[in-house]
């Protein structure tokens, strides 16, 4: 490798040890908007569906035991699931919002152009949803109600 | 030789050429030789550049003067014959089309091979399986009138399918799309823009054959929307909105094509 730095222009004859790096696999692909609103619909989706699996357990549970139901049920209110409620809300606003982009962009002829504005706008409107729902539930969680 | 390289050492005599300023750039490539590596790894080179040097030039300057085993493809090296599509910081660019003072030559500028293709050595992949999902589709005319003058369409009937009709068939498109990451059944984008380049043109007579192709589950369906494929495109092409017109042309039965 030294030898590189006193002959820059030299011939193949003093050609470096190739340098070889140990990174992991290929660098990551850098999309754009379109691409990480796909990735966190992607991530909301999933996270949507083992909530709704749990939930339609835990809600048939009332007919196996009404106890067992309220017991389930009571664990909700503790502020570990509350946070987990935030995160939810947060989640299936995300999901819809831009559920509704992704039918725009399939549905109409001035979809696919206006994509990139969509998703801000849909990111936009997912934080005044959470600005108004999060303080008042955080508060109803800590609250002790 | 030697005469070139005075007549640079004295250029700038009358003052108005000023030496355009060279610089050193760090190219990091990852390199693979099936028939010495069992992985492929990421490998350094230092090269004198212009800012108005391409990436190909770059890579050119490597093969030639630092180590000839670096593998490639190029052909026209002006954009138009599609071969050296590759990932260049993180993104599907063509190598001729890539200006050097376009990229933060601050950092090393890493390139590597189109994901989602079998690699087979340094920067070539194999692109049989694009091509297999490209003829599918039936990228040719298909009418049954006899040709004996020629077939009559109008400006707004050609402008319909105008921009489809500019692919190159480099991949960028479809070695972007994370869904033909992880499922290479999928047609990909570059074969539905092919395809949409016939459906909609008004002297074509199997849009049906082509909308049945790609009304398949690994069809036009699993399109997800992410719009890789059109930021990638060298060629401008609105790729995810081809894509959208051939989903709606589906659900339709038959494409929007000007009456005249």
């Amino acid at each position: 490798m030294t030898s590189q730095a006193t002959a820059p222009e030299s011939s193949a004859a003093s050609l470096p040890a190739p340098t070889k790096r140990k990174l992991p696999a290929g660098t990551l692909y850098r999309g754009r908007e379109g691409m990480w609103s796909w990735v966190l619909h992607r991530i909301t989706g999933t996270a949507i569906f083992f909530f709704l699996l749990v939930h339609i357990l835990d809600t048939s549970l009332i007919r196996i035991s009404p106890e067992a139901y309220d017991a389930v049920i009571g664990t909700y209110k503790t502020p570990i699931m509350g946070i987990g409620e935030t995160a939810l809300v947060a989640a299936i606003g995300l999901h819809a919002l831009n559920g509704l982009r992704i039918i725009c962009i399939d549905l109409f002829s001035w979809g696919p152009r206006a994509q990139r504005v969509m998703f801000w706008v849909a990111i936009g409107l997912w934080v005044v949803l959470l600005i108004g729902f999060v303080p008042r539930h955080l508060m109803t969680v800590f609250g002790g109600h | 030789m030697a005469a070139v390289l005075e007549a640079v050492d004295n250029a700038p005599a009358d003052g108005a050429a000023a030496p355009v300023q060279a610089f050193t750039v760090t190219l990091i490539v990852r390199r693979f030789d099936p028939e010495k590596d069992s992985e492929p790894y990421w490998q350094d080179f230092d090269v004198e550049l212009f800012a108005t040097d391409r990436v190909l030039d770059a890579l050119h300057k490597i093969k030639w003067e630092q180590d000839g085993s670096l593998t490639f493809r190029r052909s026209c090296a002006h954009g138009i014959c599609g071969s050296d599509a590759m990932r260049i910081n993180g993104r599907n660019r063509l190598a001729c089309k890539t200006l050097i003072k376009d990229l933060d030559i601050t950092k090393p500028i890493y390139v590597e091979a189109i994901k989602g293709l079998p690699l087979e050595k340094d920067l070539i992949v194999d692109m049989e399986p694009f091509f297999a999902s490209y003829r599918e589709i039936q990228p040719f005319l298909v009418a049954s009138g006899k040709p004996e003058k020629e077939r009559i369409q109008s400006v707004a009937q050609r402008e319909r399918f105008d921009d489809t009709t500019k692919c190159i068939l480099c991949a960028a498109c479809t070695s972007s799309c994370p869904v033909f990451w992880t499922d290479g059944q999928y047609f990909g984008p570059a074969a539905i823009v092919n395809a949409h380049r016939f459906i909609f043109d008004s002297r074509d007579e199997a849009a049906k054959v082509r909308l049945d192709i790609l009304n398949d589950k690994e069809g036009v369906w699993r399109c997800r929307t992410t719009f890789n494929c059109t930021e990638a495109c060298p060629r401008g092409i609105e790729v995810t909105k081809a894509i959208a017109e051939v989903k709606q042309a589906v659900l339709r039965g038959k494409p929007d094509v000007p009456k005249k």
